[in-house]
């Protein structure tokens, strides 16, 4: 497990710069051990069980902190601009390397007491993250609030964690999904709250219906990178921690959780989708949209089956089509406006480069071929349509439709007339960037068996 | 490997296009007439038989069956015919003399529309079938909302969403056969066919209409014809040309290769409903076509109603039905084609759309309104025009089917030369509205464009049986391999 080691020494680094004076280069420095890591952790070995049983590296964590760490390697990318003019640059990067050491353990967890470590190392630095805009009060509230409500989640987790202890003697998975499969008939009921108490708590952090309320308010207030972090890399891990839990450990016992997915799933879709509809801030719409596409990775866990590729697949084009319309916002806030639905009018004549990769992310999300999204979508609803659920896939295709209704609103307003025409500047390396991320959601989109080669 | 030159070449041309960006309009002209001496090589290669021809068939999405697997038969190789042909003089006929902004960006999306048409008609593979028809759907949209007029945001998505809304449930159905292919799953025609074949009349049934209304808001048959006369007149006339002449070929298309084949007893169980809905669906264009002022909403209400017959045609399920139809797409392509564009000649020169505003024009530019007649009259079938031979075999199938169904059909068409011939009347005879000064004749890139269009309406009227010899076999045998399903035993 070298890619925790990397980042855990990446953070220190970012520690010392401050004292050694050496911050000029931290950035570097930052961008080159991240591509070490992601070198490490694409060709990590299925060592199996480490540091003392409680990390398991298989195939799975492999494949997901590979992700993870693309993904945070073209945060840090998108990120660079921000981090440059802020005087907090060193304790803010630091915070967040160690946040994503939070989330490869998510990937790789093999024990409850790893989960929970997890969650806090990713949370914490992110309860920080979201108030770093000091003066904004958007940004406090949405802090306070993301603070608040991960408590909650923490809570609820921690309990359930202490009841399936309770029932099975151990934390360790293994452990735990031996006693539901072999001795399921004596397991005491509080077994089962115990399990669905995890549940809600890892519904907070992935955002699903009814558990999303915090995600709007959160996302707008946080500082927009912050924003792309959590909707993308936090996503990915707590999925990660999702896939790891459910499908696998209490597989056993899925009558108890598959229901209850059920339901969320179809509220998410239908909510999200809904209230996405009228925001005029397209923050909060992406955050709606966020909310909107956990539910359906959610189809693809109530389907059943073995489904981490399909996720990590669907996960990838979504983190991707996101990270660009964050970049995007991001550079539409670096030249001085707000990202309401107006401030994107006539986008198209100010900067195409800005409005063309808005409008390949967008159509990415709301599935249209041949784009990334889409072939999500679709694995996704074969998925369903194989294992009988077409009522699942119907209710995707309704709000998939609703999706185009909303991400359109933005794509029209881009090419509207109207707007003004002052030409908005944007840097080589973002621009650059943009390119990578826009390729990366068309060639995986059309060659799609490429990424199972990655 | 010609058929992959034909998709290629055009999406190769657009990103050219994209990149020069200088010189947009000429690059788009020289790109689509190489594409059509593409297809003409192809075509003099062509065998007239009922194999599938020039097909290529490359792995390309391993893990979920999809192979990249095109070819041409006859009944491909009529439809890619009228969008290589109508591609070049589409894109002529944009060479207005008024400026158009950001040319480079328009032209790209004409040529990805042209790669995703043609990609459409000679797919093999259900998944890439759909993928194709999407990406059709993404320029075109981009095309009205950029360029089209007032009104033009709500109107658009509207079309977008409702022909979304039909492809997504053909993309269901399509999965759902998917998973009965036969042994390892695959989504290649003849598997596919198979699948559906093999299931109860029930399932057939649905499948049917989820892929009926996917291809019934492509054409549009009534009543999912909604969106169609809004887009048509918002949409720029080149907008309005593609959607009109190629893109709602599409849809009949997916009838012939793709629904009908594919769960016959569907068809057998609904196929008469959907033939009354196509009937009504012509005698309601046409009455509403009679109190259009509008000239270009006027050919909008015509369409559905010649796609209203084209598609009642097809489901008698005879030969000579089918034939109609695919005579008739060819002329409809060529007349609507005709139609739209000298009322963009008219509208230019006059920037109007009603008809009140409009006469006299006959005075003062008889090549125009003898060639605007000549085509108008391709579009009512009078004998010895393109459209007289779709019409005429299209009408007698529905007669043979069912006499009253045939007869409604027979007399609408009578309300169809009412219109079009008032229209003519309207616009062209009568007293000149202004002074005749401002009103010029057709010009030498308009007769360069209108004229093989008057030339093809009269030669396809005159003497159809090349074109007819072409997909005579395909369409037998498809036909044939059909009615053998019908009539076995199950």
């Amino acid at each position: 497990m070298y890619v925790i080691y990397i980042i855990c020494a990446l953070g220190i680094v970012s520690l010392l710069a401050e004292i050694f004076n050496f911050k000029k280069a931290l950035l570097p420095i930052v961008t080159v051990g991240l591509l070490a890591a992601i070198v490490a952790a694409a060709f990590g070995e299925n060592t199996g069980l480490a540091f003392s049983e409680m990390v398991l590296i298989d195939r799975f964590s492999v494949v997901y902190s590979t992700l993870i760490i693309t993904i945070a390697f073209f945060w840090f990318w998108m990120a660079y601009s921000y981090f440059h003019n802020r005087p907090q640059l060193t304790d803010q990067s630091a915070i967040v390397l160690f946040s994503i050491v939070g989330a490869v353990i998510l990937t790789a967890f093999a024990n409850m007491a790893m989960l929970f470590l997890g969650i806090e190392i990713l949370s914490i630095a992110l309860y920080a993250l979201a108030g770093s805009k000091k003066n904004n009060l958007f940004s406090t509230e949405s802090a306070f609030k993301y603070f608040l409500m991960g408590s909650f989640a923490t809570g609820f987790l921690l309990m359930g964690i202490a009841l399936v202890y309770g029932a099975t003697g151990s934390f360790e998975l293994l452990a735990i999904q031996s006693a539901t499969t072999n001795t399921a008939q004596s397991l005491p009921s509080f077994f089962y709250v115990g399990v669905l108490l995890i549940l809600v708590g890892i519904s907070f952090k992935v955002s699903l219906v009814p558990f999303h309320f915090w995600a709007p308010d959160v996302y707008e207030g946080a500082p927009t990178p912050i924003t792309a972090f959590m909707s993308t890399i936090v996503k990915i891990a707590a999925f990660a921690a999702l896939l790891r839990l459910f499908p696998v450990c209490f597989a056993a016992i899925s009558t108890t959780w598959v229901v209850v997915f059920y339901v969320m799933c179809v509220l998410t879709l239908l909510v999200s989708s809904i209230t996405a509809v009228y925001q005029s801030n397209v923050k909060r719409m992406l955050a709606y949209s966020s909310v909107g596409h956990a539910g359906y990775i959610l189809i693809a866990i109530v389907s059943g089956g073995n489904v981490g590729g399909l996720v990590l697949y669907y996960l990838t084009g979504y983190a991707v089509a996101s990270l660009i319309a964050f970049v995007v916002i991001h550079q539409l806030e670096e030249s001085g406006r707000t990202v309401f639905l107006s401030d994107f009018q006539g986008l198209f004549r100010k900067s195409p480069w800005l409005a063309v990769s808005m409008t390949i992310a967008l159509l990415s999300l709301a599935g249209i071929p041949p784009l990334t999204g889409f072939f999500g979508k679709y694995l996704l609803l074969t998925q369903a349509i194989g294992s009988g659920h077409l009522t699942l896939a119907l209710v995707a295709i309704f709000t998939s439709l609703i999706g185009v209704y909303y991400y359109f609103k933005v794509i029209i307003s881009m090419y509207s007339a109207a707007g003004g025409d002052q030409t908005i500047r944007i840097s080589t390396a973002q621009k650059a960037l943009l390119f990578i991320l826009v390729t990366m959601v068309v060639v995986l989109g059309v060659f799609p068996d490429w990424f199972t080669f990655l | 490997m010609l058929t992959i030159f034909l998709i290629a070449w055009p999406l190769i041309a657009a990103i050219i296009i994209a990149v020069v960006k200088q010189h947009a309009r000429t690059l788009a002209l020289a790109a689509s007439l190489i594409e059509l001496v593409a297809f003409m090589v192809m075509v003099t290669s062509f065998t007239p038989d009922a194999s599938i021809q020039f097909s290529v068939d490359l792995p390309w999405i391993a893990s979920a069956g999809i192979r990249f697997y095109v070819g041409v038969d006859g009944i491909s190789l009529l439809l890619v015919l009228l969008t290589t042909v109508l591609m070049p003089l589409i894109i002529l006929a944009s060479f207005t003399t008024t400026k158009l902004k950001n040319p480079s960006a328009f032209y790209s999306l004409i040529m990805i529309m042209q790669m995703a048409l043609v990609g459409v008609f000679v797919a093999l593979d259900g998944f890439l079938f759909y993928i194709f028809w999407e990406m059709a759907l993404i320029p075109i949209y981009f095309i009205c909302l950029l360029w089209g007029g007032d009104d033009r945001a709500r109107i658009t998505l509207k079309f977008f969403i409702y022909t979304l809304a039909g492809s997504l449930l053909m993309l269901i159905a399509m999965v759902y056969l998917y998973f009965h292919t036969p042994g390892i799953h695959r989504f290649d025609i003849q598997s596919l066919y198979e699948a559906g074949r093999a299931l109860p009349s029930g399932e057939q049934s649905i499948l049917f209409w989820a892929f009926f209304i996917a291809f019934a808001i492509k054409m549009p048959v009534f009543p999912f014809h909604t969106w169609q006369p809004d887009t048509y007149q918002v949409a720029p006339t080149t907008g309005t040309v593609l959607l009109s002449a190629i893109m709602l070929k599409m849809g009949i298309y997916g009838l012939i290769r793709w629904l009908m084949p594919m769960v016959p007893l569907g068809v057998q169980e609904w196929g008469t409903t959907a033939m009354v809905l196509s009937v009504v669906g012509v005698v309601y264009a046409s009455v509403i076509a009679l109190i259009q002022k509008n000239n270009k909403r006027l050919i909008a209400y015509s369409s559905i109603a010649h796609v209203g017959l084209i598609s009642a045609g097809l489901f008698t399920m005879s030969a000579i039905g089918w034939q109609g139809a695919m005579i008739q797409m060819l002329s409809h392509g060529l007349t609507v084609f005709g139609l739209f564009y000298v009322i963009e000649i008219i509208h230019q020169r006059k920037a109007t759309h009603a008809m009140s505003d409009l006469g006299g024009i006959r005075s003062v530019a008889p090549q125009l309104s003898t060639v605007f007649l000549i085509i108008l009259l391709g579009s009512i079938a009078l004998p010895f025009t393109s459209g007289f031979v779709g019409e005429f075999l299209l009408i007698n199938s529905l007669v043979q089917y069912q006499i009253l169904i045939g007869a409604v059909a027979g007399l609408t068409t009578i309300i169809g030369a009412v219109y079009m011939l008032r229209a003519f009347q309207k616009m062209m005879l009568g007293e000149s509205k202004e002074p005749a000064a401002a009103f010029f004749d057709l010009s030498t890139r308009e007769k360069i464009v209108l004229y093989p269009v008057v030339v093809l309406v009269i030669l396809l009227g005159v003497y159809p049986t090349p074109l007819l010899t072409l997909s005579e076999a395909a369409i037998n045998n498809l036909l044939y391999t059909i009615n053998d399903y019908l009539t076995l035993p199950k």
